[in-house]
């Protein structure tokens, strides 16, 4: 308990509320995520999980609450903002372009321009070099598998495409990478490539944010769980501690969560462990 | 699949999984530019089969030349087109430029220059009009382009009097139609401003993160947004960048008739969305090349003079262009239908 203390979380959040009319999407989420590890957000629809995710990624700004990155306080207004934070997010959507190639895909928004006159002057791309990096960075996450880096996106399966938009976010992604259901179109051999690829950002020391409403998948890669329901954060569970079954009756309400004071102080000190 | 198939080599598998069709569909996808190409060599071939005389240069030279304006025109509704826009005010915004350059000239008495530059500025200005239009009240490029193509056409009648301006008309406004003699070939000075402006175009797209954002913004706006794209200033980018080409085609206009008329280019508006689609550029945005766009307005032009030198009449000139529009658009659909 007191060594979660001394650990500081790289995201926090208190209190957010986000409403959208008269739905309330999040009515005071808290939110913390601390190094290396992953973290599963789970709840059920109409919780508040891509309310929060989409506050925490700058796709949405939060009616009140606060957030801090490294204990400083931020304000994300647009997705950028949080880029800038070095929070990279895969959307459910991938928010990739199906009709430009991989490369262009990756590097989109932030292009690399040529050196010299004709990047300054004639904002030239220089596409030699976005293609050499991009086609390094996929090798690194062991996606070796595409047929050519200048493939148009929509011309891969939906584990390539996931591929290329979790190796975009890692490759701009310095503090934390969002991954907002990810195996939620997803075979079963592609489903087990993207829960390999989350373990080994993790064990290349990005924190990961797994938004999932699969629970197998969730206790197969989380570290810890923050369980959301009628947006708020009703408890934080370790799968070490916990059974899925259970973590689904918190979920949906059948567990009693006012007793979160014991499993919350359970999974600080798992968090602490790692 | 087990991992042994999976080590195969893609191109390997590519050979031996697919039907030629599907191979077909892929270069297709790949290369969109390809049909295009492939149906003006085709319609060259048949149509200097029926009469020789299609294949003098002379002739050749009159077909490219009658080309210049709508291919003008359609590098500019291309890329409206790929950010999924139409723009149905090309022509009217073109000869509204027109009448400006020659009428500042000729009614003024400005010099040439300054009335060509007033014209470009017009020009860029009322693609401005269109694209504030779109983007800050949100309405269908459609509709915007529907109601400013009778603005425009209303505002050059009642600037014109409905008068053509033919005299007083200075030489750098009739400059593009200075003839331009390459080997055999008789062209115009507008001839190649026009293939410079594809020339251009086709390295923008290409080569600038703005060519590559537009192609983000009409095949996935959301997506594009999410990547941090500024998807309105995109867009508006691209109808000002338009209606600076339209006022530019206005110039290769003037040269081509020798004088400003409020009539003239009556079909240009359809004819270069025509060229357009022909030349591989899905309507849906996202798709396409701005060369396919010079095959399509040449295929359109090699059909009316082939089929005119083949004693055809007019009207089944016209006939044939639309089944052209409507094949385009089915080979579309089927390309665009990947296989994943």
């Amino acid at each position: 308990m007191t060594a979660a203390v001394q650990v500081r979380p790289i995201i926090e959040a208190r209190g957010l509320v986000k409403t959208f009319g008269r739905v309330v999407g999040l009515d005071g989420a808290d939110f913390e995520l601390y190094p290396g590890e992953v973290l599963a957000v789970i709840g059920d629809n109409g919780a508040g999980k891509s309310t929060l995710v989409k506050c925490l990624s700058g796709a949405m700004v939060p009616d009140a609450g606060e957030m801090l990155v490294h204990g400083e306080p931020v304000v994300f207004r647009r997705p950028q903002d949080a880029r800038a934070a070095g929070i990279e997010t895969v959307y459910q959507s991938l928010a990739v372009v199906p009709a430009l190639d991989i490369a262009s895909n990756m590097f989109l928004g932030r292009e690399i321009r040529r050196s010299g006159p004709l990047g300054s002057i004639f904002r030239m791309l220089d596409h030699g070099q976005m293609r050499a990096k991009a086609r390094q960075q996929l090798q690194d996450l062991g996606i070796g598998t595409l047929q050519s880096i200048t493939q148009a996106v929509e011309t891969l399966s939906g584990g390539q495409r996931q591929a290329v938009a979790v190796a975009r976010a890692a490759a701009f992604g310095s503090q934390v990478i969002i991954l907002d259901e990810p195996t939620a179109a997803l075979g079963v051999r592609e489903t087990a490539q993207v829960l390999k690829l989350i373990r080994d950002l993790r064990d290349r020391g990005l924190p990961v944010i797994l938004i999932s409403h699969n629970m197998p998948n969730v206790f197969e890669v989380a570290d810890r769980i923050h369980v959301q329901r009628l947006g708020r954060r009703v408890a934080v569970i370790s799968p070490s501690t916990h059974t899925p079954s259970e973590a689904v009756a918190i979920m949906t309400g059948a567990l009693d969560a006012t007793s979160p004071p014991a499993v919350t102080s359970t999974a600080a000190t798992s968090a602490a462990v790692h | 699949m087990t991992e042994a198939q999976a080590a195969i080599d893609p191109a390997e598998r590519f050979l031996h999984e697919t039907t030629p069709l599907q191979r077909v569909h892929y270069i297709l996808h790949r290369y969109p530019a390809i049909s295009p190409a492939v149906v003006l060599v085709l319609a060259g071939l048949v149509l200097g089969a029926v009469n020789t005389r299609f294949f003098l240069p002379a002739n050749l030279s009159l077909v490219v030349q009658q080309v210049a304006v709508v291919g003008g025109l359609a590098v500019g509704q291309t890329l409206i087109i790929l950010t999924a826009g139409i723009d149905l005010s090309v022509g009217a915004i073109m000869i509204f430029s027109a009448i400006v350059m020659a009428a500042s000239a000729s009614t003024y008495g400005l010099p040439g220059p300054i009335a060509l530059l007033i014209g470009l500025v017009v020009g860029t200005l009322a693609g401005g009009i269109n694209g504030l239009l779109v983007t800050r009240l949100r309405l269908p490029p459609f509709i915007v382009t529907l109601g400013t193509l009778n603005i425009f056409t209303a505002l050059t009648l009642l600037y014109s009097g409905g008068q053509s301006i033919q005299k007083g008309i200075p030489d750098i406004l009739l400059w593009t139609g200075t003839d331009v003699t390459i080997g055999p070939f008789k062209l115009t000075t507008g001839v190649l401003l026009m293939v410079l402006m594809y020339a251009v175009a086709t390295w923008v797209l290409r080569n600038t993160a703005w060519g590559r954002h537009l192609y983000a913004v009409g095949d996935d706006p959301e997506a594009a947004r999410l990547a941090g794209i500024a998807v309105t200033r995109i867009l508006l980018s691209a109808y000002l960048v338009a209606g600076f080409i339209f006022a530019l085609t206005a110039w290769i206009l003037i040269g081509r008739i020798g004088a400003a008329s409020p009539n003239a280019a009556a079909d240009a508006n359809l004819d270069s969305i025509t060229a357009v689609v022909i030349g591989g550029t899905s309507l849906f945005g996202g798709r396409g090349l701005i060369f396919g766009s010079l095959l399509g307005a040449l295929i359109v032009g090699v059909f009316r003079n082939g089929l005119a030198l083949a004693g055809v009449d007019v009207l089944y000139q016209t006939l044939v262009v639309g089944v052209l529009v409507i094949v385009a658009v089915a080979i579309d659909q089927w390309i665009r239908r990947v296989r994943a």
